[in-house]
C-alpha cells in the first residue's frame, strides 16, 4: 500500500502546538494570507495565546476534525495547514480547508499537492462520500486548484464577503466519491 | 410600516420566547423520539433524548451562547397558552460580515399546516433584519423537505447552491439546498422601505 500521508512535494504530518504557533503567528501578520483564507477579521495574537488556542482546539472533536500540518518533502519545512471537517457521517461529507501560509510557496503546485493527498485520505481512509469546499470569488489562484483537483461548482452564495467596500460571492463546490475514484481509481490498487 | 413599538416577538398565533426548564424538555423530549420530525429538523444522525439530557442540552446551548455570542435561540410558544410548539434558530452570526443562517421547525405535525411556520419565520426574519441588521440569511434544506422549501420560496428566499447527493438516508440519496435572503429583498417584500 502506497504511504498515504506523502504527497509529490509535500508531506500531511501531526500538528504540534508548540512549533506550529510560532509560525502561525507570523502567518497571521499577512493580511492578504488571511483575507483568502477565512471571513474572519484578523487578530494579531501572541505566539502564546495562538499555542493555547491550538492546544484547545486540537483536542476539540477528534472524530470530526482532521487536521494536519503541510510540511515540504525536501526539507521539512511547515508550509502550511490543511483540514477536513466532517459535518455528517451519517452522509459521510466533511468540508476542506487549506492554507498555504509560506509566500515563496504560492503557485508553485504544493497546495494541489496537498489537495490530493488529504483527497486521498478523504476518499481512501475516511471513505467519505463527498467532500465540500467553499472559496471566495477574488481568490483566483485557489478556484483554478480545485477545479483542477475535480471540484465542481455546485453554485454560489452572492454578496457574502465585504472587503474593501465592495461584497463579494462565496462559491460553493463539491467532489463525488465516483467522480474522485474515476479519476484516481489506479491508486487502490492494493494487491 | 415597523416602528419601535411593533412588537418583535409576537404574530398572530405564536410568541418567540426564552427556554422553560420547567416545561419544555419533556415536550422536547417527545420530538426527539419522532424521526419524521427529527429527520426534516436536522441532517446529522438522530438520536432519541430522554427529558433530562435535553436539559443539558439547554445548558450548554445557553453556555455556547454565553461564549460565542453568535447565536440566538428562540423557542416558538403558542399564543393562548404559552404552550411549546417549535424551535427558531439564528446561528453562526457573522457579525462583520452581516451574515447568519436561519433554523426553525414546529415539533408536532398537528400544529404544522396551519400558519405557524410562516408566521415564525416571519419574526425570525424581522429579528435578524431589523434588529441584527444582518446584510443576508441562508438557510439550508434537504430536498425531501417539501414543506420547509415551500415556505422558504414563498418568503423570496432564492435558491444559491444545489450541494449534490449531500445526504444519504434510508438508503436514498438527496440533494442538500441553500437558499439565501438579502436584507434589501426582504425589506422591499415587507415594505419596510416605499417602493
Amino acid at each position: 500500500m502506497e504511504d498515504l500521508f506523502k504527497g509529490r512535494f509535500v508531506r500531511l504530518a501531526g500538528v504540534d502546538p508548540e512549533e506550529v504557533s510560532k509560525t502561525f503567528a507570523q502567518w497571521n501578520r499577512d493580511s492578504e494570507y488571511k483575507r483568502l483564507l477565512d471571513t474572519d477579521p484578523t487578530r494579531l495574537h501572541s505566539i502564546k495565546a495562538t499555542k493555547d488556542w491550538l492546544e484547545k482546539h486540537i483536542q476539540e472533536e477528534p472524530e470530526n476534525t482532521y487536521w494536519f500540518a503541510v510540511r515540504a518533502l525536501e526539507d521539512d519545512r511547515l508550509l502550511g495547514d490543511i483540514d477536513l471537517a466532517v459535518i455528517n457521517w451519517g452522509s459521510r461529507d466533511a468540508f476542506l480547508g487549506i492554507g498555504i501560509g509560506e509566500r515563496a510557496f504560492w503557485d508553485k503546485g504544493y497546495g494541489s499537492d496537498a489537495l490530493g493527498v488529504m483527497l486521498q485520505y478523504a476518499f481512501l481512509e475516511l471513505n467519505l462520500r463527498r467532500v465540500s469546499l467553499n472559496v471566495f470569488e477574488y481568490n483566483q489562484r485557489a478556484v483554478r486548484s480545485y477545479e483542477k483537483a475535480g471540484f465542481k461548482l455546485e453554485g454560489r452564495e452572492p454578496q457574502f464577503v465585504p472587503r474593501e467596500g465592495r461584497r463579494y460571492d462565496v462559491l460553493h463546490t463539491g467532489l463525488l466519491r465516483e467522480e474522485w475514484m474515476e479519476e484516481n481509481g489506479n491508486k487502490t490498487n492494493t494487491k | 410600516m415597523f416602528t419601535i413599538q411593533t412588537p418583535l416577538f409576537e404574530d398572530q398565533d405564536i410568541r418567540l420566547g426564552p427556554i422553560d426548564y420547567e416545561h419544555d424538555p419533556e415536550v422536547e423530549s417527545r420530538w426527539t423520539h419522532d424521526s419524521e420530525f427529527m429527520r426534516l429538523m436536522g441532517l446529522k444522525p438522530i438520536r432519541p433524548l430522554a427529558p433530562s439530557m435535553v436539559k443539558k442540552g439547554y445548558e450548554a446551548l445557553e453556555k455556547e451562547i454565553e461564549e460565542d455570542k453568535n447565536l440566538f435561540y428562540f423557542t416558538i410558544r403558542a399564543r393562548e397558552d404559552d404552550r411549546l410548539l417549535g424551535k427558531a434558530v439564528l446561528e453562526w452570526i457573522d457579525w462583520t460580515n452581516g451574515n447568519g443562517y436561519l433554523r426553525l421547525g414546529i415539533g408536532s405535525e398537528k400544529d404544522r399546516g396551519r400558519g405557524i411556520g410562516s408566521q415564525a419565520l416571519e419574526l425570525l426574519l424581522r429579528f435578524a433584519f431589523a434588529e441584527l441588521n444582518l446584510f443576508r440569511v441562508t438557510i439550508v434544506i434537504p430536498e425531501y423537505n417539501q414543506a420547509a422549501l415551500g415556505l422558504v420560496r414563498k418568503f423570496g428566499f432564492v435558491e444559491e447552491v444545489r450541494r449534490r447527493q449531500a445526504i444519504l438516508r434510508d438508503d436514498q440519496i438527496w440533494d442538500l439546498l441553500v437558499f439565501g435572503l438579502l436584507r434589501s429583498e426582504w425589506a422591499v417584500e415587507t415594505r419596510e422601505v416605499e417602493g
